[in-house]
């Protein structure tokens, strides 16, 4: 893996004595899409302030592109696009002003033609005069991103993208994070929405209580994971499942209509037909069947709560 | 690999003087509305009584302190505003992520800032010959003088943006300690006309040494020699500039 960003022992302990941080160890592959999942709480903010320059570290080193974030700091954030959780902007400036102010800012000579590009491509060329106090929060969001493009960075990183935003513009969101992932932009992204990681992350982590409990390929992920549920609509309700089923991890459901059966994802482990033909030994008929395979959500909240509960 | 960010500088300065330019009506009416103030009050009331200190005609006299009062009051306030507002709005993160050294965003802050209170106190100085007739002894020290104190107390102002929480704490330094430090720092008047022992106690106000050395850019003379009134200024010029440099090193009030 060619790493952009190598994370090496990065610790944060604040004033006041919370550890934020717990020797963080991560690299992101150049052109991936990372997302970062972790409850309120969990470090995903401090984490990435850290990388962006915006929280001092207590321990460790950040390096983009091999550029140590302190001791090369500007070629460090030069190559850096943040995009902050928080609507952060300047309410009496317009548009256009804003996002030719943060290319200046990181150092980059003015270049309409680029500005341009990037409004058109965030809908904003229309309201490139029109002052950011006067448009509406998914519009600032969108300002907020072609700020951190204005400089044309190599890593872009996305705190809470889409927190707020309507389903139209989440969805123009995810195209435009994968556009830019096309032209070799690595994304990394925290999000409260599962949804929007199993959507478009290449890789995940989950970081609980400043500790980074996992990093996976998303898809080796779910299927490592994973779980599916085949659920059996019964023809006739049942009180309780049949002794000469007892083998088998069944449970009753919707006051003995539906019989549920919970196996391995990666369909190595599971014997369906074996059962299919057990209940019909049983006599047991069905009207209708499906399987579910868990989400990226069922696996993340199951990793929250087993780290939760090692460490109590 | 970038030595100076000469774009990033540039963007944040003339941010900062856009913001001057959208109010500059305001920004240099009032001046004007409330030197011309001065003159009525001080100039003809109190001037037709006490025609002249120490050769200088009264109104003359009141000129360098009117300036000073103003660029004292301005340089604070647009500095400590510029570097107060991204915090407050937020914005500031975009300021610490970008690739811009402690030095160059004083620079750039410090610099509009003075850039501001230094065409002030020219519009303040301009409006003073309307009313009176002024013969500046060292014209090219006068200036220097200006941006000097402009500079000066411009970083003053960025450490009162950096350290306050609040609007209110923004203007309590400027109201309650540098407004009355001006008026009783011989703004008005001259030192030498206070009792012995009020002069003394005078003499510990820093403000008396700055007035008294931009008064001796235009006459020739001051309360205190112009030696002691510029290292009076270099030492506060120095210790501003060692606050900011502790600010920046430990991210006091800007960082965590």
């Amino acid at each position: 893996m060619c790493a952009i960003v190598n994370i090496q022992g990065l610790a944060k302990t604040y004033a006041s004595g919370h550890v934020a941080l717990n020797h963080v160890n991560l690299s992101i592959a150049k052109g991936e899409i990372f997302a970062l999942l972790g409850p309120n709480g969990a470090g995903k903010t401090t984490l990435i302030s850290i990388i962006c320059g915006i929280v001092t570290p207590s321990e460790g080193s950040v390096t983009i592109d091999g550029a140590d974030i302190v001791r090369d700091y500007r070629t460090a954030r030069t190559r850096i696009g943040l995009v902050p959780q928080e609507l952060h902007t300047d309410s009496f400036e317009t548009v256009l002003t804003t996002v030719r102010f943060s290319r200046g800012l990181f150092g980059r000579a003015p270049n309409a033609g680029y500005i341009e590009r990037i409004l058109r491509d965030l809908s904003l060329w229309d309201k490139r005069d029109t002052k950011i106090q006067e448009l509406s929060g998914g519009m600032k969001r969108r300002v907020m991103i072609a700020k951190a493009l204005s400089h044309e960075p190599e890593v872009l990183f996305l705190d809470e993208p889409t927190a707020g935003v309507d389903v139209e513009l989440r969805r123009d969101m995810w195209a435009l994070v994968r556009r830019l992932r096309d032209t070799g932009v690595t994304i990394i992204l925290t999000t409260h929405y599962i949804e929007e990681a199993e959507e478009m992350a290449d890789r995940v982590g989950i970081i609980s209580k400043g500790e980074l409990i996992l990093v996976e390929d998303k898809a080796a992920l779910m299927t490592k994971l994973g779980r599916k549920t085949l659920t059996l609509t019964l023809a006739d309700p049942l009180d309780a499942v049949p002794s000469s089923l007892s083998s088998w991890p069944l449970a009753l459901h919707d006051q003995g209509h539906a019989l549920r059966y919970e196996f391995d994802a990666t369909g190595d482990h599971n014997d369906v037909p074996a059962l299919l033909r057990a209940l019909d030994s049983a006599g047991i008929a069905f009207k209708d069947l499906n399987t579910q395979q868990s989400s990226l959500e069922d696996i993340f909240v199951g990793l929250v709560h087993k780290d939760r509960k090692a460490a109590t | 690999m970038m030595h100076f960010n000469v774009h990033g500088v540039w963007s944040i300065y003339r941010f900062e003087l856009d913001r001057f330019r959208r109010t500059l009506l305001t920004s240099l009416l009032t001046p004007v509305i409330t030197t011309s103030l001065y003159f009525v009050v001080f100039g003809a009331a109190i001037g037709s009584r006490m025609t002249e200190i120490g050769g200088v005609p009264y109104a003359a006299f009141i000129v360098p302190g009117l300036i000073m009062l103003s660029m004292f009051t301005e340089s604070i306030f647009n500095a400590s505003f510029g570097i107060y507002m991204p915090k407050w709005s937020g914005t500031i993160y975009e300021l610490l992520s970008a690739p811009i050294s402690p030095f160059e965003t004083v620079l750039a802050y410090v610099g509009a800032a003075a850039t501001k209170s230094t065409l002030l106190g020219l519009v303040i100085l301009a409006t003073s010959t309307l009313f009176v007739k002024i013969d500046i002894a060292h014209p090219i020290a006068m200036l220097a003088f200006m941006i000097l104190i402009a500079a000066t107390f411009s970083l003053f102002g960025f450490i009162i943006g950096i350290w306050a929480k609040s609007f209110e704490q923004l203007q309590i330094i400027p109201l309650i300690v540098v407004t009355p430090m001006t008026f009783l720092g011989g703004a008005f008047y001259s030192i030498d006309m206070l009792p012995a022992a009020w002069r003394t106690v005078t003499l510990f106000n820093p403000v008396v040494y700055l007035i008294s050395g931009f008064r001796w850019t235009f006459f020739g003379k001051g309360d205190v020699a112009i030696e002691i009134s510029l290292i009076a200024v270099g030492a506060f010029l120095i210790v501003c500039l060692a606050v900011i440099a502790w600010m920046f090193r430990t991210g006091y009030r800007l960082k965590n």
